[in-house]
């Protein structure tokens, strides 16, 4: 069979290799090759769509395992399940949005490019990994064009903002590699393979004991904190967005935040699945914070695009808490969710650069009446903002109402509170809008031009598939349904075995 | 008697080099510069030219068992060789070294690399302390080889110092560990301890002060402090050298000591019980000198600006990193160390060569030196892109080596059950980010203050960075072959030491094998 995974994860590499050997002037041409090599994953992506088997349970599209290193018994193998075939398809579209939206770079263009598709193959790669270590490898991968893209290309703050990116990433890197070695000594007959991890269980060695696991589920958990981010660990993440040029911010929302969640479902739970139980309160209680407290701070943001980010904060929350309930409702919410905070902050991020290129600032209150000069922004902003505060109809209502209901079933309490979030989110997403769209015509901005063409073209293509899935949702769901039911399943099965 | 000269052929090899130079030092003295270079470097190679030829010979000990030879000492002899001709490359085209007398310089280069091969292969220890003192006293001189430079004369003296105290140091405890054994071979001493219950205080103390001189030359806490002033006041080519080739033998003695001379043999001996030292709490020991080493070179290293000081501080952290794998204790912990030694030569030698280029060029070691290097654009370009994977190596990212190494040496760590050394290791790796990752910013993120290109001096070195460069990514992505090679080095070096008591026991089939065992004690 044609290795999909791998064509999609390297394809990119090849155009960054490609154009750090083009020659400087051509700009053009750079960018030329970096949107066709974002191109065949995208087609890719459709024919994997098309062809999904949706009732299977099975990882799919695998390739290998194929020996890498004999003398630890690391392999190269890749496939994709329910869990992390929509996160794939996910890649391969923000991928093009985001060299669309690269388009006016103008500073070191060759590098840029070509590390912005090296980030690409990095997501590619920690989605399709099913080998502990190319995960790691991947995972790892992808720090190094994201501190370049933030520090080189990034607004005033930039060097800090990418140290911190960096540092905090990393510390929760090499807490996932102690967890990961450890995983490496006390399996059956070694192995770094997750699928065969999560089949064994660990109960060898060390893992007798379960302080031993807990601690290992801790630092697998902060790790993937860090990427979420859940609330105590989230401080990075606001500065990250505001320096980063537009679209790495759109990568960063749409596609890094996500690994957080699903490593934690791809490795935590199915891994450690008593542990995740046992520490299914407090996932559903950070949940609630990162909820609540996600939308609070956007609220009193005066920075766009800074709301945007703690709105990611807040969107975040509603994985744990669908996650954190072990039912089939709210993992499939959860997984939804990513996805559809994937889609719809992608549009928020991109419709905040629009305004930034134009006006060279994001205050909320240096805008006002900006429907008049610009009215089709505006309609694609209002648009981007009902789906993010989750009105029927749209894709954020459906994966919001699925995390409800599954949170509702095993944490009551949690659950009321977090829906207080969405009453917060419409507040200051409409506030936001009121203050940027509305009122007093600022004449400053009265001559601006109206949303490009081509700015438009990102848009679109997210813009529909928010509407599709809120209107039919059986069309992102049955992608997931399978493995997400089986998830909580095995969760369960394994509890009762404990028990 | 002859046999045992065919065991010590690599270093007659190197003999004979020494003594080459010398006489052509006296028959063409200054004329003839360039030959010097070509000679020592003519001559390493030979060394390892014969380290492969006699590699049939089946290990044993050898001058009434004060030097032994084995697959291990031959992986460490390979590493000096290769630091060794490092050294001479870095060397040739350094403006520092110019300065320099020729002759001498290539001589004692070549004598050191003979140290350190005497001291990888000590099996005795007074060969232990005069293979240290010659590598040491050599250290020195070409520390100071910068005559009328007012810092490399001062590092020199400094060095000096620190080097007597740790030399004195370390004899009192030679001193001490023979009056409770009553003998100086290592393998004698580990039967010794076996046998016989000795004071456990005094045993402790006198692995300490031993640790002392060894510890110096590798630069370990608490005897890291000249360090810094030595390798920013020696010439730069050897400074390279001396962060990698001194070091590595330093580990090499530090292996044999602790392996031979302290493990209590069993079946397996790197597997063995250390049921000797383990009560002295020789684990807990390693455990608080390799977390205070790494934890002071790293912070200290946050606060550097001059290139060559960050990378002696550096240096020093990556000491306390590869005591990490002698806290373990185990077969996989050495492999690791192994490892870990060629990758460490590898990517600190690209730093250091990326340090001597820019020298030569901008005139300054500072970070002022490197502000926008990659934005010059051409050479400036390349120089910071290769400076860029070595710094990242060094902090342990993938896809580069240095994150293998780090991946061996915390998997060993963490199979001995050490947890606490291994957080402490993985988040002193998080710290070195900050610092490793400033130069990378300094070369990237800043704009650089003129705009004139940066020439690289000799097209080889462009060609050496490359190479260290793509090594440094070849291994980090396919390191099967260098894992075997390192494997087997520790594996057969378990079977060659199993004493003459071992061979009676039943229980040890393989310990049989090596007939060679001592017999010239």
């Amino acid at each position: 069979m044609f290795p999909y995974l791998s064509f999609m994860t390297f394809f990119p590499l090849v155009g960054a290799v490609l154009i750090a050997l083009l020659p400087k002037e051509k700009t053009d041409l750079v960018k030329k090759v970096a949107l066709v090599a974002t191109l065949p994953p995208l087609a890719a992506a459709v024919k994997i769509f098309m062809t999904f088997d949706r009732g299977s349970t099975a990882m799919q599209y695998v390739e290998g395992p194929y020996n890498w290193i004999q003398a630890f018994h690391i392999q190269y193998y890749m496939g994709i399940d329910g869990l992390s075939v929509s996160m794939v398809l996910l890649t391969a579209l923000i991928a093009t949005i985001s060299v669309l939206a690269s388009w006016g770079i103008d500073k070191q263009v060759k590098g840029y490019f070509s590390l912005l598709l090296l980030l690409v193959t990095g997501m590619f790669g920690v989605f399709a990994a099913l080998d502990f270590f190319l995960f790691y490898v991947f995972w790892e991968v992808m720090l190094l064009p994201m501190y370049f893209l933030i520090g080189i290309w990034g607004g005033p703050r930039r060097e800090y903002a990418a140290i911190k990116f960096f540092l905090y990433t990393l510390l929760g890197s090499v807490l996932m590699l102690l967890v990961m070695l450890a995983f490496y000594f006390y399996s059956d007959g070694q192995t770094f393979n997750l699928v065969e991890l999560a089949k064994q269980g660990l109960h060898q060695g060390p893992f007798a004991n379960p302080h031993f696991r807990i601690l290992c589920w801790l630092g697998l958990f902060i790790c993937f904190a860090v990427k979420v981010p859940v609330v105590p660990f989230h401080t990075w993440l606001p500065d990250a967005h505001v320096e980063a040029p537009t679209a790495i911010s759109v990568i960063l929302a749409a596609v890094l935040l996500k690994m957080g969640i699903y490593g934690i479902l791809r490795i935590n739970y199915p891994i450690l699945p008593q542990e995740t139980l046992y520490f299914a309160n407090m996932l559903a209680a950070l949940g609630m914070i990162n909820i609540v407290y996600g939308a609070l701070c956007a609220m009193a943001q005066k920075d766009f695009k800074k709301l945007i980010a703690y709105s990611s904060v807040s969107h975040m929350g509603f994985c744990l808490l669908g996650m954190a309930s072990f039912t089939p409702e709210g993992l499939n919410g959860a997984v939804l969710q990513m996805f559809n905070h994937g889609t719809i902050t992608a549009q928020l991020f991109l419709l905040v650069g629009v305004i930034y290129d134009r006006a060279h600032h994001r205050e909320i209150a240096g805008f006002g009446g900006l429907a008049k000069s610009m009215p089709q922004y505006a309609t694609w902003t209002s648009f981007a903002f009902f789906a993010a505060l989750g009105l029927p109809g749209l894709s954020g209502f459906v994966s919001e109402v699925l995390c409800f209901m599954g949170g509702f079933k095993t944490f009551r309490l949690y659950t009321i509170v977090s829906v207080s979030g969405v009453v917060l989110t419409a507040a200051y997403m409409l506030w936001t809008y009121q203050r940027v769209f509305l009122g007093q015509v600022n004449e400053k901005y009265k001559g601006l031009p109206e949303i490009s063409a081509r700015e438009i073209v990102t848009l679109v293509p997210l813009a529909i598939i928010t509407l599709l899935v809120g209107i039919y949702p059986k069309f992102a769901l049955d992608l997931l349904n399978t493995s997400m039911t089986a998830l909580s399943q095995f969760v369960d099965a394994k509890n009762l075995a404990g028990l | 008697m002859k046999q045992d000269l065919l065991y010590f052929l690599p270093e007659l090899v190197l003999i004979g080099t020494i003594l080459l130079l010398i006489v052509t030092d006296f028959v063409a003295g200054t004329r003839a510069k360039a030959v010097f270079p070509f000679f020592a470097f003519v001559g390493i190679a030979g060394m390892m030219g014969a380290v492969a030829a006699t590699f049939y010979l089946a290990p044993t000990t050898f001058f009434t068992g004060m030097v032994s030879v084995d697959d291990i000492g031959r992986f460490f002899k390979i590493i000096f060789g290769v630091s060794g001709l490092l050294g001479i490359l870095l060397s040739v085209k350094s403006a520092e070294v110019e300065k320099a007398d020729q002759a001498s310089y290539y001589t004692l280069l070549t004598a050191l690399v003979l140290g350190m091969m005497l001291l990888g292969s000590a099996n005795h220890l007074l060969m232990l302390y005069l293979a240290l003192e010659m590598v040491s006293v050599l250290s020195y001189i070409l520390t100071g080889s910068l005559r009328g430079v007012r810092r490399s004369s001062e590092a020199a003296l400094k060095y000096v110092i620190y080097g007597g105290v740790a030399s004195g140091i370390m004899a009192y405890g030679l001193s001490l560990l023979y009056g409770m054994t009553g003998t100086m071979a290592f393998p004698e001493i580990a039967a010794f301890l076996k046998a016989n219950a000795v004071s456990r205080p005094a045993l402790f103390v006198s692995v300490l002060l031993v640790f002392g001189g060894i510890g110096f030359k590798i630069a370990s806490f608490p005897f890291h402090m000249w360090c810094p002033d030595v390798y920013e006041g020696a010439p730069t080519p050897f400074t390279a050298f001396l962060s990698v080739g001194p070091k590595a033998a330093g580990f090499a003695a530090l292996i044999r000591f602790f392996l031979v001379g302290l493990t209590t043999p069993g079946q397996d001996v790197l597997a063995g019980t250390f049921l000797a030292v383990k009560p002295v709490g020789l684990v807990e020991m390693l455990t608080v000198l390799s977390i205070a080493t790494m934890t002071i070179g790293n912070l200290a290293a946050l606060v550097q600006n001059n290139l060559k000081r960050l990378l002696a501080y550096s240096s020093i952290a990556h000491a306390g990193y590869l005591l990490m794998g002698f806290a373990a204790l185990s077969q996989e912990a050495l492999t690791a160390v192994l490892f870990y030694l060629v990758v460490y030569v590898i990517m600190n030698v690209g730093a250091f060569l990326v340090v001597l280029v820019v020298s030569n060029q901008m005139g300054v070691e500072d970070m002022a030196g490197y502000k926008g290097l990659g934005r010059r654009g051409g050479r400036g370009t390349y120089l910071a892109l290769v400076m860029t994977v070595f710094m990242f190596s060094l902090t342990g990212i993938p896809p580069m080596a240095g994150f293998i190494g780090k991946f061996y040496l915390f998997g060993a760590v963490l199979k001995a059950g050490l947890y606490g050394l291994a957080i402490a290791g993985v988040l002193n790796s998080v710290v070195s980010l900050y610092y490793y990752v400033r130069v990378v910013k300094v070369m990237f993120f800043d704009a650089p203050d003129d705009a004139r290109d940066i020439a690289i001096p000799a097209v080889s070195q462009s060609w050496i960075l490359a190479g260290l460069a793509g090594l440094t990514l070849y291994l980090g992505l396919f390191w099967n072959g260098l894992a075997t090679v390192t494997e087997r080095s520790t594996g057969l070096y378990a079977s060659a030491y199993a004493p003459p008591v071992a061979v009676a026991a039943p229980a040890a089939p393989e310990a049989a094998a090596p007939a060679a065992a001592p017999e010239n004690k």
